[in-house]
């Protein structure tokens, strides 16, 4: 990488320098300023936390994506050539995504824009779908369901997550299968003739992606419900509201904050998800992720492959953005 | 009219525990009506019963006049203020005051124009837009009631409602939930575990113990006139002092205990050779060396108040006795150390039969 060595020198005290005044800022607007950073830890304890969450923000996190972002607006090179004169930036990779080949003949990329798409979409779907079957159980347990109960229904959420994510998702393969379990009872009761190809029409697919992250939304939702006053639903109920009524305009706007955080999870790590969608995609859906993948590996594209996978976060940042915008959510409550 | 609320052989039990059994009563249109009683008695449980959140597990509740089993707590017309509130936090004050009205699909116009008045009429009129974080305890306790008289309850309920106000506030708030009952003309009924308040308010007043009540009456019967020794020892101070009866006559009773024989009225009709306990009111007792005295004991600590004075002694056989002087008494107070004659008027004992269990 040119200039490396400035970077990751320079880098690092731009962000520990922005960290400082952000952090002043922050003490000004706030009414009740406690004491400093530095005289709450001592100096020396103080400074060890600062460099070593700079170092952990910086290193772990910022470096690599810097590397990706740098890495997306450079041509594929042989490594003999990087640094070289034909090292230059370029927007060719992001050009790529859009319009495919130059030597292709048609004018638009559809293969991958489609795929991009129907991954966001998908996601969306998948993210509701997750929503609807979680909410209520999140409720029971939170409002209504008895400890012992409670207990139980944890331990069968859990459990399950103790096996290998790839190891479900072929399990939801072999109960799917055209001569797969769900097949059998269909065909053996009679209520169908032919068995039916659950997978190509990505029913695995939806059923594998909900089901990977389906704790991901419950916790949130258990979290945020489980903190309202059971009174509020009892007043509410008292004053004559139907059920409906309750969860829309009580209990749901009280859990705002764990919807937002469980929807935003199960969306971004949906729409990144790479075992589900290799293994339970029907023939003719292309998922994103499996084709960022094959940048990296079977094209040993690596630029190609760092701009698609910022294509795929940045869309994924801005839309959960709009979202918590859209429902008056700032970034910080999501974290309550 | 039918009564307001009829409850009739209500028990409820929790398991094998019975924490309301076999309440039988009838309140009055426009009553302003309390349940007494310690922590732990019932009160609330057998508030949820009338309002519809707990079904009993026998008997039943009439609600002017229908019998209300099966009918949830959202199609009674009842609304219950709970005793933290439970006002909604997203929601603003008039929000709040609207919800019950927004609920039954009221129009936006006129739903506006009726939590107007209902702002007007708890005196926060200028309040409407606020978050109800922004209020007060007090503010916030007549949102509550605003967001309850919304729906029009023929019966409100009200559970310890003013338990988390400061004393000053809470004094206030009595003579204002008074005034609101008048005003509306509505039932009342009012839990507490404060027998001041449920003094000062109330028209009639249920006195509850361990799930069972034990008295219903206006505040003076309570008072003056209980009925069962933990009515006389719940219900302001009281001296009770066990004993026997040794005979009855003329509507009194003679008991024998080992402090002396005390005589005091007999109103539950008690017969001779009965356990019995003798209550005197601390302010009925008399101290000083007259012929009324009928027993001797030791002053322990002596409190002046200026207006009265507690005085705590010790009789002979141990127990602690309390004796209120009024006022007038302040030059001859005795000190701790001092030997007191003490004694009272007949009609100032009450002979009550001893609880099963005390
Ligand atoms: N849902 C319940 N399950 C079991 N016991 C309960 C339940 N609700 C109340 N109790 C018990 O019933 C008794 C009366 O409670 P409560 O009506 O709340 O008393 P109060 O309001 O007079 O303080 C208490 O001993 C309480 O523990
Ligand atoms: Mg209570």
């Amino acid at each position: 990488m040119s200039g490396g060595l400035p970077l990751i020198i320079g880098l690092p005290l731009v962000a520990a320098v922005l960290l400082v005044v952000l952090g002043a800022l922050e003490r000004r607007h706030s009414p009740a300023a406690g004491p400093g950073f530095f005289q709450r830890n001592g100096v020396a304890v103080g400074l060890y936390l600062a460099l070593a969450v700079g170092f952990w923000a910086f290193f772990i996190i910022v470096l690599p994506q810097l590397a990706m972002v740098d890495m997306s607006f450079r041509p594929k090179l042989p490594p003999s050539q990087m640094g070289g004169p034909k090292d230059v930036f370029t927007l060719e990779n992001y050009r790529y995504f859009l319009f495919g080949s130059t030597t292709s003949t048609a004018s638009w990329n559809i293969l991958h824009i489609k795929a991009f798409f129907l991954t966001i979409g998908v996601s969306i779907l998948v993210t509701l779908l997750n929503f609807a079957i979680s909410y209520p159980l999140a409720f029971h347990m939170a409002q209504s369901a008895p400890v012992a109960r409670l207990r139980v229904l944890l331990l069968l959420l859990i459990i399950p997550y103790w096996v290998n994510e790839i190891l479900r998702a072929f399990a939801f393969r072999v109960l799917l299968s055209s001569g797969g379990v769900v097949n059998k009872l269909l065909l053996g009761s009679g209520l169908t003739s032919e068995p039916i190809d659950f997978l190509a029409a990505d029913v695995g697919l939806y059923m594998g992606l909900s089901y990977a992250y389906l704790l991901m939304m419950i916790f949130p939702l258990y979290n945020a419900i489980e903190s309202l006053d059971k009174n509020q639903i009892e007043a509410a109920r008292d004053l004559g509201a139907p059920w409906w009524h309750i969860h829309a305009f009580v209990v749901m706007p009280h859990a705002k904050p764990g919807i937002a955080s469980g929807c935003t999870l199960v969306f971004m790590l949906c729409a990144g998800a790479l075992a589900a969608p290799l293994v339970l995609g029907g023939p003719r859906t292309l998922w994103f992720t499996p084709i960022v993948y094959d940048r990296f590996y079977q094209a040993f594209n690596w630029p190609q492959g760092a701009a698609y996978a910022l294509i795929l976060l940045l869309t994924c940042i801005v839309f959960v953005l709009a979202v918590l915008r859209l429902f008056r959510l700032s970034l910080g409550e999501i974290t309550r | 009219m039918a009564a307001a609320v009829e409850l009739d052989g209500v028990n409820v039990t929790f398991g094998d525990f019975v924490a309301v059994r076999d309440a039988n009563l009838v309140i009055e249109p426009g009553e302003f009506f309390s349940f007494l009683g310690p922590s732990g008695c019932g009160k609330t449980t057998l508030l949820r019963t009338i309002s519809g959140f707990i079904e009993p597990t026998r008997g039943s509740v009439r609600i002017g006049g229908k019998d209300m089993k099966g009918i949830g707590p959202n199609r009674r017309p009842t609304a219950l203020i709970f005793q933290n509130l439970a006002l909604f936090p997203m929601m603003s004050v008039a929000e709040n005051i609207g919800y019950g009205l927004r609920v039954r699909g009221v129009p936006r116009h006129e739903r506006d124009e009726k939590v107007k008045n209902l702002l007007i009429q708890v005196a926060l009129a200028e309040h409407g837009h606020k978050q109800v974080s922004e209020l007060s305890g007090g503010q916030k306790q007549r949102v509550a009631i605003a967001r309850a008289l919304a729906v029009e309850p023929s019966v409100l309920l009200l559970d310890e409602p003013l338990s988390a106000l400061d004393l000053k506030l809470r004094q206030h708030m009595r003579a204002e939930l008074r005034a609101i009952q008048k005003r509306v003309g509505i039932t009342f009924i009012y839990i507490t575990h404060d027998q001041g308040e449920a003094l000062t308010m109330s028209d009639r007043i249920a006195v509850m113990n361990a799930g069972v009540i034990e008295q219903v009456g206006n505040g003076r019967a309570v008072y003056a006139e209980p009925r069962t020794p933990f009515v006389a020892s719940f219900v302001g101070e009281n001296n009770g002092i066990r004993g026997r009866i040794t005979s009855v006559a003329n509507g009194e009773a003679v008991l024998d205990t080992p402090i002396g024989t005390l005589r005091g009225r007999n109103p539950v009709g008690l017969a001779a050779g009965q356990d019995a306990l003798l209550f005197v009111r601390p302010e009925a007792l008399r101290i000083g060396a007259g012929a009324g005295a009928l027993f001797e004991g030791e002053a322990l600590d002596v409190a002046y108040e200026g207006s009265v004075t507690h005085i705590s002694m010790r009789v002979r056989t141990g127990q602690k006795l309390t004796v209120t002087l009024g006022g007038g008494a302040a030059d001859a107070l005795p000190q701790p150390g001092d030997t007191l004659q003490v004694g009272f008027e007949p009609r100032d004992g009450l002979v009550l039969a001893k609880a099963a269990d005390a």
